[in-house]
């Protein structure tokens, strides 16, 4: 059985201490471990996290293979330090039966960079008129447990309620895209001040709060589990602030570059920052980034969305809408919540692996880094400063809105259940 | 003056003073027996629509034409937006055959800008109308019609707008027009009040240089200058206003509340106007009304403008004076 002595690394933030891999397991985690028979990984002082978990990534895989596949999207994934991600259902075709789902969870096994977790529609095409086959996916191989049309709103209140009652059968949970169709008919970019002076068509935070306010109503009178894509405003938080302290079963999650963008960036016309929901205000961010700090929203996700160069080197209205995260997520959380004190390491621990995993009910995920354990694992060097170059990339798409920037912090190990798949930053 | 002309926001007060001085030098050509200066021979303008506007492509080419420059017109209409590699590289191809100025109208908000900064091409970039966005050489214009007539022909020159009050009433949200003017006007000194239902002002336009009133017949008499929109009839189907009827009796202009504007107050209008919904027959075709003027001065406008960007550092006339020597 292989072995690998992770020496000296920071657990959760806490004071370095050795953990020993044997197998897929943790086997010890203590000061002065054993290096016999062990591969040894100095970490000088490293973090040292849980494998992080995406409760909400686009692998594109099947349908859109120029803008990524499963082996690619999962390369990413593993280089930003993750181990399970899960994957979107507005694939072409749709993952909305269970071959399609189980298509997606076989292809991540065979590459093997890190679990995917397929989502299933919530509708039949995403077009939200008829539930889709939710029981079928649920009990498939991909044993889905997340439903999701996002892209598109579930609108219509009686698809959304009758799929959050029937999704209580198995445990399964609605993950809802929060954004009222006919509100933002046109839109380009948040409304406000900045919209206003671009005249690009305003997608006003109402639209994501109805929604949101809602829904949360709907999983109170019907006693099931809800949960919100990127919000993205300050009224949204307060929303969920609301509904937790009624004992709504809500959860949230918010996306790095909502953490850090605003939509003064859209000024540049550069359709990089298109994405939806919209990059708000400076007022939402920090809005946001409280509310993540104190826990009404309960995680990090990258909405990883990536596009072909060709579908954002053009005007900002023809452009696609979204953002590649995987690879600069961690950076971006470093920075707006541990370099500002809100968040400690243990806290990013809770917020990009335990939560998300337990949200998505991922096997083996989001696990804490003691004896017995699985070993997914992810190391970071904190003290790492650089700029961010697309170029070295593992996603198959460049569009990232970071290019150029200095981000703290960099991952240079990931290991999937012992086995390594970043070693000292490149892919194994 | 910079390479590119995008937005109206990018003029200083200078800049603009410039502009519309060289408008009036620009002016007197048209009153020339043959009406052309030879200040752009050599180089080539492409007037690149992607969106219809026959009165803009006329004008700009008849500014081009007065110039000398040799015009191409490329119009692109339908396939604009679709896919975005038709503006990227339609402007390539138009930058293989060594164009100087580009002249771009676009249905999409800051596709110009886009043009001008990607790196796309080399050429001069020069807003024909984008979007909702900018529209800058109507606001030149706009402006050079009212100095003329609230400042003077001669008297205006070297003068911007200082203290002059100026309403503009219409669909302000989807307006180009409205956005320019308002940048243009208060960096020349004057105070813009926008008049239209709630439904048609922006979200966010507190943050714009003006002041905004739902109530037309209360700024009449203190406007120099009452500017109307034009007002599209699927606006009402969207519903920014209940009937036309009613939108008429609340903002549009009929010949009662002209009456109320100070007398040397003017109505001006973009065009093409809505007879009837934005403005009566009468108002029209009244001596105050300055529509027709507005677009003669579009063509001196827009040869200051090219002259400007592509013309050289000597000022237009003298320069033009002594090449016909």
């Amino acid at each position: 059985m292989s072995k690998i002595l992770i020496r000296g690394a920071k657990v959760l933030g806490g004071e370095p201490q050795d953990v020993l891999i044997e197998g897929s397991e943790i086997a010890a985690v203590g000061s002065g471990l054993s290096a016999e028979g062990a591969e040894v990984v100095e970490a000088d002082g490293k973090v040292l996290l849980p494998g992080l978990v995406d409760l909400h990534t686009h692998l594109r895989e099947p349908g859109r293979e120029d803008s990524e596949t499963v082996l690619t999207g999962t390369r990413a994934a593993a280089s930003g330090g993750y181990t399970a991600v899960f994957a979107m259902a507005n694939t072409f075709p749709v993952a909305d039966t269970a071959g399609v789902v189980e298509q997606v969870y076989r292809l991540g096994q065979e590459h093997g960079y890190c679990d995917v977790q397929p989502i299933g529609a919530v509708t039949v095409g995403l077009e939200g008129k008829k539930l889709a086959e939710l029981g079928a996916m649920h009990e498939s191989a991909a044993g889905v447990t997340v439903f999701s049309d996002d892209g598109k709103c579930v609108d219509d209140a009686v698809i959304m309620r009758r799929a959050l009652e029937y999704v209580k059968a198995f445990g399964g949970v609605v993950a809802q895209h929060a954004q009222e169709p006919r509100l933002t008919e046109g839109a380009q970019m948040n409304e406000g001040v900045v919209s206003a002076e671009l005249g690009l068509g305003g997608w006003p935070a109402v639209a994501e709060e109805s929604i949101i306010a809602r829904d949360v109503l709907l999983a109170e009178h019907v006693g099931s589990r809800v949960h919100i894509c990127h919000l993205s405003t300050a009224g949204s938080v307060e929303i969920v602030r609301w509904a937790k302290s009624r004992g709504i079963d809500v959860t949230a999650e918010v996306t790095p570059h909502h953490l850090l963008l605003t939509d003064e960036l859209v000024r540049s016309y550069n359709p990089v920052y298109k994405v939806n929901p919209p990059l708000r205000t400076e007022r939402d961010v920090m809005a946001l980034r409280e509310a993540l700090a104190d826990g009404t929203i309960d995680i990090v996700a990258t909405d990883h969305a990536p596009h072909p160069h060709e579908d954002k080197d053009c005007e900002w209205a023809a452009a696609a809408m979204g953002m590649v995260g995987l690879e600069t997520a961690l950076s971006v959380v470093q920075q707006t919540m541990v370099e500002t004190g809100l968040l400690d390491w243990a806290g990013v621990a809770d917020r990009m692996s335990f939560k998300p995993a337990g949200i998505g009910r991922a096997q083996g995920h989001g696990r804490p880094v003691s004896a017995g354990e699985p070993a997914n694992l992810t190391l970071v060097d904190t003290a790492y400063r650089g700029a961010v170059d697309p170029a070295g990339f593992a996603s198959r798409s460049r569009n990232t809105p970071y290019e150029g920037r200095e981000l703290p912090g960099r991952v240079t190990h990931t290991w999937l259940r012992g086995r390594a798949t970043l070693v000292d930053g490149k892919l194994a | 003056m910079q390479r590119h002309l995008i937005s109206a926001a990018d003029l200083t007060r200078d800049d603009a003073v410039l502009i519309l001085d060289t408008a009036e030098e620009m002016a007197r050509v048209a009153d020339r027996p043959i009406k052309k200066l030879p200040t752009l021979r050599g180089r080539t303008v492409v007037n690149l629509f992607f969106e219809d506007s026959t009165r803009t492509r006329i004008s700009f080419e008849a500014a081009e034409k007065r110039l000398s420059a040799d015009v191409i017109n490329f119009t692109a209409k339908g396939s604009s937006v679709s896919k975005g590699e038709s503006l990227k590289d339609t402007a390539q191809t138009l930058e293989a055959m060594g164009v100087d100025a580009v002249v771009i109208r676009h249905g999409a908000s800051g596709a110009p800008y886009r043009l001008a900064t990607s790196g796309w091409i080399d050429a001069a970039v020069i807003n024909a109308g984008d979007g909702t966005h900018q529209h800058p050489t109507q606001a030149l214009l706009d402006a050079f019609t009212m100095r003329r007539r609230l400042v003077g022909r001669d008297a205006g020159l070297g003068q911007d707008l200082a203290g002059k009050r100026i309403t503009l009433v219409g669909d302000i949200l989807h307006s180009r027009v409205a956005r320019s003017n308002v940048d243009l006007l208060h960096t020349l000194g004057a105070e813009v009040t926008l008049v239209a239902p709630p439904t048609l002002v922006p979200v966010g336009v507190e943050s714009w240089p003006c002041e905004v009133s739902y109530d037309l017949d209360s700024t009449l008499s203190k406007s120099d200058a009452v500017m109307l929109l034009r007002v599209q009839r699927e606006r009402m189907n969207a519903a920014f206003f209940p009937t036309e009827r009613e939108y008429s009796r609340r903002y549009g202009l009929d010949g009662d509340r002209m009456a109320k504007m100070p007398e040397h107050a003017i109505v001006m209008h973009p065009g093409p106007m809505v007879r009837g919904m934005e403005i009566t027959a009468e108002v029209a075709d009244s001596e105050r009304c300055t529509a027709i003027e507005q677009v003669a001065n579009g063509v001196s406008i827009r040869m200051a403008v090219l002259y400007l960007l592509l013309g050289g550092n000597e000022p237009a006339v003298t320069h033009t004076r002594t090449e016909e020597k």
